[in-house]
């Protein structure tokens, strides 16, 4: 497909150029010894690495054994011939920001967010939220171009829907921590289902966020951005109020 | 009055505190902190005297043997205080008394008959007089018995402790989550022979807001493991085990918080953990748990612990989780003195309360390594006797698990200076997931290298007067002795509904867990209570 004289073919850089030099890490249920550290080799070697360094064996407890080995690939990829959905927007400054906001809309941006469901964790919504922000970066609340409503932890999506409609929210932010057994991949395709269900949906700017979560997961589920590790409050900020110009000027151009 | 803990029970450990740098603090500002905090409780007392909680009555049925589960796995204790709860006023007498009355009604029966009985009796005219002392008197006996098994249980405990010997303090503390209680002892003894002296097993997400005690073994869990008394046991005994190979005593913790804390604290007993977390205000801040409901099951969650000599662990690392650490310092430390002021009242010793704080100033500030150390000693100065439980870095923790592993590491340093008695050990894959095997080991070599090479550090330093450190210290306790003065002067209620814990706001009436609290009848009866109030005869 791609156009061969195009091909941008990339490998991991260690020591030089193109030497695929990939460190790693593990456990092995067994203790350490010779066959333990030929054990791993094996192990490198069967995941295509054509050598394998074992750095460190050390044992994490009596029946594991800790490694740290090298190995070296050939493997590579092309970059031209990847295509992944990136939130791209030109982004503002806090101040710049603000005044595009009362400029392009001459209202604050209503934004109501919650960590779902069962999971208690509002460290994410809370940083992305909260007055103080995150890293330096103001959170939502600081903004005078944003009326923010952090709804904290544990809400139900059926909560978090009815708090946003009564709002009259413009974006929904959701979090999602606890990514054990999927758990939050349920949880935010009920919060859609929902969001059809009560209208919502194409309507409301809706955004998830959490360790584990990217934009292409997100657009996957129906949402229409995903906010991974290192996502700042202007981030979404940024995103929230591009998003809702475009659909200002879809409807009104 | 107050019946201390038998010193039996657990030992008051030398953490040397006198050794470490001055701080130059006034002592009567501390004394009048602690007069402040005291002030602070003995509004909430006014409360906590007058009522009862579904769990504070379940949990006595537990220790008269209430403890298995009906159909559906329903707890039995459940069902009883729900049918005495189905007759207005009926709660109010106590579930001891309508044990007591079911037991007479039917004698010898299994606890599905005293189901039956009570529902009965619930309905039946009051006893005569003659009959409702005997059978006070009868349960009183009962609860007498099983109080001596209960304290013949925890002695055995102690024993094995003296007998092995725990590590040397900083204790590292480990958690395990796995959802499978039998994986998560696998992952324990790992950890143990890896040098971790304390094992936590995370709770399920949301156990915290469970009204009942889930019952039996459990194999699965989100991002932790049910707290089960038969959980309990299956760890207890694992790391009774791994104790006696390693020839150290290994620590085992659970979590007495959310709507069940008394329930909690007498299984964890019962199994001879020697640890909780336990916190006056965690729940209520953090779970929306009604907050007369928590002051009513904190009281009596800690009466069970300071009598049966288990350690709580207090939670005001949650506070600098929400709120900035730098901002809100003085919150934990205003915090931590009415935890001690509630822990008093309940009857606990001071090597009982490990106060929590944690090492969480946002890394993009200078100087965090001296504030930290600053905030550090001022809580192991102002509770010299106590542990002191201090959490690693989290709000601030992303990604790149290298750079994490050095942030934990400076806690690490700061732990060990400045003497903590129990320290969480920082994962670096915090931001990530919960923790994996390598992760553990890793964090358990690197502490007990720290440890080993800063242990004698704080001995070796004099703070500079007029420096950052102690200047820091300073701003501090002004800014806890003028939010204790604020919330003596409001009542704790009023000062929670102004966000002044942890920036989060929570009203008298609101959250969960209301309807569960009932007042006090003038008969109340609660032969539990009169032995851990030291009324009993």
């Amino acid at each position: 497909m791609a156009d061969p004289h195009a091909r941008q073919l990339i490998r991991p850089y260690g020591d030089r150029r193109d030497d695929g030099v990939v460190q790693m890490s593990f456990v092995l249920p067994v203790p350490p010894g010779s066959r333990a550290r030929e054990a791993a080799i094996l192990f490198v070697k069967k995941l295509g690495f054509s050598q394998a360094l074992v750095a460190t064996m050390e044992p994490a407890g009596r029946d594991f054994s800790f490694f740290v080995v090298y190995g070296r690939t050939a493997a590579a990829v092309d970059l031209n011939a990847i295509d992944v959905p990136e939130v791209v927007i030109r982004k503002l400054g806090f101040d710049e920001l603000n005044a595009e906001i009362t400029r392009r809309l001459g209202r604050k941006i209503v934004v109501v967010g919650a960590c779902t469901g069962s999971d208690s964790h509002a460290v994410g919504i809370d940083a992305i939220m909260n007055m103080k922000g995150y890293a330096g970066d103001y959170g939502l609340e600081r903004y005078p171009g944003f009326a923010a409503y952090n709804l904290g932890s544990q809400v139900e999506n059926e909560r978090l829907v009815r708090e946003a409609k009564a709002r009259g929210a413009d974006a929904i932010l959701v979090s999602q921590v606890v990514t054990q057994r999927d758990l939050h991949r349920e949880n935010a395709r009920q919060f859609i289902d929902l969001c059809k269900a009560e209208g919502l949906h194409g309507k409301t700017v809706l955004v998830l966020g959490g360790p584990r979560i990217d934009h292409a997961f997100a657009l996957e589920l129906g949402f229409d951005a995903g906010f991974g590790p290192g996502t700042r409050p202007s981030d979404v900020a940024n995103f929230v109020f591009h998003r809702l110009v475009e659909r200002k000027e879809a409807i009104s151009p | 009055m107050e019946p201390p803990a038998e010193p039996s029970l657990g030992e008051p450990v030398d953490y040397g505190v006198d050794t470490l740098p001055d701080l130059y603090l006034d002592e009567a500002q501390v004394l009048r902190c602690r007069e402040l905090a005291a002030r602070v409780v003995q509004g909430v007392f006014d409360f906590i005297d007058r009522h009862t909680t579904v769990s504070i009555e379940r949990t006595v049925l537990r220790l008269l043997g209430i403890a298995g589960a009906g159909p559906r796995g329903v707890p039995l204790c459940n069902l009883m205080v729900d049918r005495i709860r189905q007759v207005p006023g009926a709660l109010e007498k106590g579930a001891a008394y309508w044990y007591g009355r079911a037991l007479s009604a039917r004698k010898a029966a299994s606890p599905l008959d005293l189901l039956d009985a009570m529902s009965m009796v619930l309905r039946a005219p009051p006893a005569g007089e003659d009959e409702e002392r005997r059978l006070r008197d009868d349960v009183r006996g009962e609860t007498r018995a099983a109080c001596d098994e209960l304290l013949s249980r925890v002695r055995a405990r102690a024993a094995l402790r003296r007998e092995l010997g725990t590590g040397t303090p900083p204790l590292k503390y480990v958690i395990v989550a796995t959802g499978n209680i039998h994986e998560d002892a696998e992952q324990a003894r790992a950890a143990a022979q890896a040098g971790a002296d304390i094992i936590a097993v995370i709770r399920s997400t949301a156990q915290s807001l469970l009204d009942y005690v889930p019952h039996g073994a459990t194999t699965e869990g989100y991002g932790g493991t049910y707290a089960t008394q038969e959980n309990f046991r299956i760890l207890r005994e694992a790391l009774d085990i791994e104790s006696r190979k390693l020839g150290r005593y290994l620590h085992l913790t659970n979590y007495s918080s959310g709507l069940c804390m008394p329930e909690i604290a007498l299984a964890g007993a019962w199994e001879r953990l020697d640890m909780l977390l336990n916190d006056a205000m965690y729940g209520i801040l953090f779970r929306d748990i009604n907050m007369k409901r928590t002051m009513c099951d904190q009281y009596f969650s800690r009466r069970i612990c300071a009598y049966t000599g288990l350690v709580i662990n207090t939670g005001e690392d949650n506070y600098i989780t929400t709120a900035d650490a730098y901002e809100a310092a003085h919150t934990v430390i205003a915090s931590q003195l009415i935890n001690e002021a509630f822990a008093r009242r309940a009857g606990m010793a001071d090597w009982q309360l490990g106060f929590g704080h944690a090492y969480e100033i946002d890394t993009a500030r200078p100087d965090t390594l001296p504030l930290e150390l600053s905030q550090a000693l001022l809580v192991r100065r102002l509770f010299p006797r106590s542990p002191i439980k201090y959490m690693p870095p989290t709000k601030h923790k992303q990604g790149d698990i290298f750079f994490s592993h050095a942030y934990d590491v400076m806690a690490d340093l700061v732990a060990a200076t400045t003497r903590q008695g129990i320290q969480l050990l920082g994962m670096m894959t915090e931001a990530l997931h919960t923790p994996v095997l390598m992760d553990r080991y890793v964090a358990l070599k690197t502490a007990d290298y720290i440890h080993r090479a800063a242990r004698n550090l704080g001995g070796e330093l004099t703070l500079r007067r007029d420096g950052l450190v102690v200047r820091r210290a300073h701003e501090v306790l002004d800014r806890a002795e003028k939010l204790l003065a604020e919330t003596a002067a409001d009542g704790l209620w009023s000062a929670i509904g102004k966000a002044r814990f942890g920036d989060v706001a929570r009203q008298p009436d609101g959250g969960k867990g209301l309807d569960g609290v009932a007042g006090r009848a003038p008969d109340y009866f609660n032969p539990f209570l009169e032995i851990l109030e030291g009324r009993a005869s």
